[in-house]
């Protein structure tokens, strides 16, 4: 960035301010009476002192070196990068709801209540759960919540054998990390040659020590797996719990229902599936459904509905697992989640996910005559490419990624899933054209032609970007953390 | 080239066995697979491994992979040199790319483990995906 634009600390001057404050007209404490010595900083803070114009002109810039979804397609696999529709944030911003305070007292907060009450309800109907929390603030934060369900449930059984967690080798790194992280142990099982789990080595390690199965279904290689019933039968066999991870869930609304196949717990991302903003400019939001049997050990409190009609926040759950979050969710995302579910109805949000997958066979059916297809089948929603057709010119995933970079793309996920090896996992979702997807195809086509004919180009692009190719190794292993005053 | 005095693991391990004293380290085409490594975490000498198990990990800027032990043992050696020089791995990933040695309590895990010319042929065969 040096050079581009400074940071703002370099914009700052001393005793320049944004604003100039009135004289204090209420007593003064001196910190020193407040604040433990050995708490309070002696040197200054050194924070950039700016003018608002400056500030605001530092960030607009910046923000113009940005790529998101209202600047050009975002092919990124699994993070399903559809575009979000302005009205949801026009409803968001609705001062009843942009100035709700969560000390509020229910009478006066039940519209918000009962938007969450009727969003909880929505995402049941939608997955086949019987009850969901939408407390969970991100897809991780939503696993992590899923899983100490899990484990809460067999501790109300004292069920204590049960230390493992079973994943599939293609599965998300969140899954194994979670689990770990809930102090399970993690067992994998392979992929078979259709990409599907290995049934024959899952019933290996299927036993009576197996707490749960985490998988996502379609999977990360955006093929469904057909043996689910059988997977479910053999989880459930030996006692454990089939969990979904909901990442993939874009592909399936209102066609298939994680309950209907056997699923206990599912975790969504409003982030994802339902046109919420990702990443920076979110925050997410990872509501957890579960079976009834598993409805008390949700996070508390939960929104529920009295008999009268009215909504409250029921903090009387003794088997809950606490809360997972201060208050009750990322009240504006579940607003916008909202707006987008009540905007498409049944029939719209089918025909999304119908269109999300038909995008990606599209695009799928026309690049597998120029790149390698390792599981040639019928995709869902994203599908898996690797350049080893063009191995021989050295160029590997991440200079085709870069390449794409110089012809305006956000290139999609690369080596990701970890099975397939230099994956690039291309995810266009529904709501792009038919003129989007060629011409973004007809971009990859000719980069595999570049390769053929000057693959030094490939391999050093990007060259019309902002910023050119980054040295990630250096950044990686003699990170600049840290401004300095010069 | 893949040497012949070693083991291979369809992890793309490798092991060196010198009596019950086995090396342990990740073989050519993890390193390249991989791609830069920026950092790598091994145990600590007196630590013990499980054959089978993960006893590290390698990181590259494009994933962290785990490294599993082909033996079961007490790590007695390990080489403090790759920690401050992780690119050694991609320069000489048979030589000073070594990880940890082990005394060994089990080696029947090894067994299972490829010699060259099999490591090879797998490695011909599993390009398909």
């Amino acid at each position: 960035m040096k050079g581009l634009e400074p940071l703002i600390f370099e914009y700052s001057a001393p005793g320049r301010s944004g604003v100039s404050l009135p004289p204090l007209d209420v007593p003064t404490s001196d910190s020193a009476t407040l604040i433990p010595s050995g708490m309070l900083r002696t040197t200054e803070p050194e924070l950039p002192e700016a003018a608002e114009v400056d500030v605001v002109r530092h960030f607009t810039r910046l923000s113009t070196f940005n790529h998101g979804l209202d600047t050009g397609f975002y092919p990124l696999g699994s993070c399903t990068m559809k575009y979000n529709p302005k009205v949801n944030e026009m409803l968001a911003r609705l001062p009843g709801f942009a100035n709700v305070h969560p000390y509020q007292p229910e009478e006066l907060t039940q519209g918000t209540l009962q938007l969450m009450g009727e969003l909880q309800a929505d995402l049941g109907e939608i997955t086949g759960m019987d009850a969901f929390t939408l407390q969970p603030a991100a897809g991780a934060h939503g696993e992590m919540t899923g899983i100490l369900i899990i484990k809460a449930y067999h501790a109300f059984r004292k069920d204590a054998k049960r230390r493992k967690v079973i994943v599939p080798d293609s599965a998300h790194g969140t899954n194994p990390a979670t689990a770990a992280m809930a102090g399970f142990e993690i067992v994998q099982v392979p992929s078979n040659a259709r990409g599907g789990v290995d049934i024959e080595q899952l019933r290996k390690v299927a036993t009576d020590e197996v707490a749960a199965f985490m998988l996502t279904n379609p999977n990360t290689l955006g093929l469904f797996d057909e043996n689910i019933k059988e997977i479910a039968d053999i989880i459930h066999g030996v006692g454990g719990l089939l969990y979904y991870d909901g990442a993939n869930a874009n592909a399936i609304l209102g066609i298939a229902r994680p309950g209907d196949m056997g699923f206990d717990v599912v975790h969504l991302n409003l982030h994802k599936t339902f046109s919420t903003p990702h990443g920076g400019g979110g925050p997410g939001s990872g509501p957890v459904g579960v079976k009834d049997f598993l409805a008390p050990f949700l996070p508390k409190p939960v929104v529920v509905r009295k008999p009268e009609g009215s909504y409250t926040l029921d903090h009387d759950r003794p088997l809950s697992i606490g809360k997972v979050r201060a208050f009750y969710t990322n009240f504006s995302v579940v607003v916008r989640a909202y707006a987008y579910i009540r905007s498409l109805g049944g029939e719209g949000l089918k025909q999304a996910s119908e269109n999300a997958v038909l995008n990606a066979n599209y695009l799928m059916a026309v690049l597998k005559a120029h790149y390698h297809l390792p599981f040639d089948r019928v995709c869902m929603h994203e599908f898996v490419i690797t350049p080893k057709n063009l191995k021989s010119y050295g160029v590997h995933t991440l200079d085709i990624a870069k390449r794409l970079l110089d012809y305006g793309y956000h290139p999609p996920t690369i080596y990701f899933p970890l099975i397939v090896e230099e994956a690039m996992m291309i995810e266009p979702t529904e709501t792009e054209s038919v003129e989007t997807l060629d011409q973004f195809a007809e971009t990859l086509i000719k980069i595999a032609e570049e390769v053929r004919t000057d693959a030094e180009l490939v391999k050093s692009a990007p060259h019309t970007t902002l910023i050119t190719r980054l040295d990630e190794v250096g950044a990686a292993r003699k990170p600049d953390l840290r401004w300095r005053k010069g | 080239m893949n040497p012949k005095d070693l083991k291979y693991s369809k992890d793309h391990d490798w092991a060196r066995v010198e009596g019950n004293v086995v090396t342990l380290g990740i073989t050519d085409h993890a390193q390249e697979s991989l791609g830069d490594v920026v950092f790598v975490e091994i145990p600590a000498v007196g630590a013990t491994v499980t054959a089978g198990q993960s006893y590290g990990t390698v990181e590259s800027v494009k994933a962290v992979s785990d490294i599993v032990a082909a033996v079961s043992g007490k790590v007695i050696a390990v080489n403090e040199a790759i920690i401050d020089a992780p690119d050694t791995l991609n320069q000489d990933p048979y030589g000073a790319g070594w990880l940890v040695r082990v005394e060994a309590t089990d080696q029947s895990a090894m067994d299972a483990m490829m010699n060259a010319e099999e490591y090879d042929a797998y490695l011909a065969a599993e390009g398909d995906h």
